[in-house]
């Protein structure tokens, strides 16, 4: 491993003696990372150098140096720390190098996390805005958006993260959430842009991110919270995998149907693609043909979105719209990878009251995981583990059938309780 | 890196924080308290000594949580106005600033 790291450092060393390489440009040579531009996509170390030409700063060319030291040796050199700015406990995420001896320039390099807007609708004044306080302050370095929903403002020093963030918020924007508290919410372009919205899920988006704004910047629970809103059964923000509370939009009633658009549908394509790749594609057989006409069983029907997708002019959501809540869905922590589970089917999302009724529903979960649950526990698993009727009844939800997945299918089995 | 109090150095780790849980006293908590522009009141010393008393018993600094319910139990508050209370006292954050003033190790993890 020493070994490694001599022969490694050869490369490197010889240009941290003189600050720059004999070329007379900015950055050290990195053989390694250059290996990463020659493929066919675009990538992050050509942006890396752009921007390190460009904006000369010394810590983009320690972290490309650091980096490839690192590639080089086949180890991580950061980690974390705890950096924050007044009256905040998360929002910033530290990374300090260990290695800051070999790497000076790369010592600190720091993350911000930034609320996005809902549905992403940005205007470009704050963009630009945003743009030119972080390199002022910065590294310059924007991911949009992170795996997170944040706008990933990477590279800054302990120093200078005041100054920053008063002037970030100055400028309308405020920090996204770490820790074990609630999350920056993520949602989908929504009504403003898509006809399958359901409800208006960047305003519920921004109201419940307001409503919990105490526990985005001061993480006190037992671990970290999701929200994510989709407008609709696509999920465009991924809910049921990636949040423990998914709230996606739905309808009640029947799918709403065209008839002289579906005639203009299967004039255009067929009863044959009809058949082929909407009928047969239904999961649950909802969909039969009829006098060469298609007829949806809306008792059948799960709403998973396959034929409104395939005949978007001629089918769209019902008529009485609004919410299903899935709890639970999480990555790879204590048990394995959890999908969102069903709790709530239907609720109606239409005007503040509606909203209000949300966020106090939401409000009970939170305080019955904030005693039930273990440290490190995510809502999905306090539920695994103590099961769903003790939650329901702890939390105050009804009972509904759609809750259960499917009927237990063994009549002889007795679990012992 | 060490502090000075009455001639006498105290050990602490490149972050401030002591290095000797038992080198705490009341002078060098004032001292690091100087250091995070905290001016201690009755409020701080209470929370402070919490902290102490809740390391001795079970060897580790409380998570948020757990401090946010018993100070809103003894103050008979809400655990919103218990958290806002808290971030009153320590605007770092109660696990940064209280733990170091009360001559903890430094926290890990992301609170």
């Amino acid at each position: 491993m020493d070994g490694a790291n001599d022969s490694a450092m050869k490369g490197a060393c010889q240009c941290n003696g003189c600050g720059s390489d004999g070329n007379g440009t900015f950055l050290n040579p990195t053989p390694m990372l250059d290996q990463l531009e020659s493929g066919p996509w675009p990538s992050f170390i050509s942006g890396f150098k752009e921007l390190a030409e460009r904006t000369k700063k010394p810590m983009l060319r320690g972290v490309l140096d650091q980096l490839e030291y690192s590639y080089n040796t086949k180890m991580g050199y950061w980690k974390g720390g705890l950096v924050t700015v007044d009256g905040y406990g998360a929002g910033i995420i530290t990374r300090y190098s260990m290695i800051k001896d070999k790497f000076p320039e790369a010592a600190e390099f720091h993350t911000m996390r930034i609320q996005p807007a809902p549905g992403l609708h940005y205007n470009t004044s704050m963009l630009r805005e945003l743009c030119d306080i972080w390199e002022k302050h910065g590294s310059g370095i924007i991911a949009l958006h992170g795996q997170t929903g944040d706008i990933m403002l990477q590279g800054i020093e302990q120093d200078k993260v005041q100054e920053c963030f008063d002037e970030l918020n100055q400028a309308g924007w405020d920090l996204g959430g770490a820790g074990a508290g609630m999350r920056t919410g993520v949602s989908c372009i929504g009504p403003g842009r898509c006809e399958n919205a359901c409800y208006d899920n960047l305003k519920l988006h921004l109201k419940a991110l307001q409503h919990y704004v105490g526990q985005v910047h001061r993480p006190e629970w037992n671990y970290k919270l999701k929200f994510k809103f989709s407008g609709c059964p696509n999920d465009c923000t991924n809910a049921i995998m990636r949040s423990d509370l998914a709230v996606i939009g739905t309808w009640r009633d029947a799918i709403q149907v065209d008839r002289d658009e579906v005639r203009a549908w299967i004039e255009e394509r067929g009863v044959d693609a009809l058949v082929n790749n909407v009928i047969n594609h239904c999961p649950t057989k909802a969909i039969s043909l009829k006098d060469g006409d298609m007829v949806i069983e809306t008792r059948d029907c799960v709403r998973c979105m396959h034929c409104l997708n395939a005949m978007p002019k001629a089918l769209s959501p019902g008529k009485e719209r609004g919410i299903s809540l899935l709890m639970g869905g999480k990555n790879t922590l204590k048990v394995g990878v959890n999908m969102g589970s069903l709790i709530v089917p239907f609720m109606k999302m239409e005007d503040d009251d509606d909203i209000e009724t949300f966020l106090e529903m939401i409000d009970e979960i939170i305080d019955w995981w904030d005693d039930a649950g273990l440290d490190h526990e995510r809502i999905g698993e306090t539920i695994e583990r103590v099961g769903l009727k003790q939650f329901l009844e702890g939390a105050g939800i009804e009972y509904d059938i759609n809750q259960v997945t499917r009927p237990r299918d063994n009549p002889y089995f007795k679990a012992k309780y | 890196m060490a502090i000075e109090i009455n001639g006498r150095s105290y050990d602490t780790d490149e972050n401030g924080y002591l290095v000797n849980l038992e080198d705490w006293n009341e002078d060098v908590a004032l001292k690091l308290a100087e250091g995070e522009d905290i001016t201690m009141d009755e409020a701080h010393w209470d929370l402070v000594k919490f902290l102490r008393n809740y390391y001795a018993e079970y060897q580790i600094a409380p998570a948020v949580k757990i401090l946010t319910k018993a100070v809103a139990t003894e103050r008979n508050m809400d655990k919103k106005e218990a958290s806002e209370f808290l971030y009153g006292l320590f605007p770092k954050g109660p696990a940064l600033q209280a733990c170091k003033i009360a001559g903890l190790p430094k926290p890990t993890g992301c609170v």
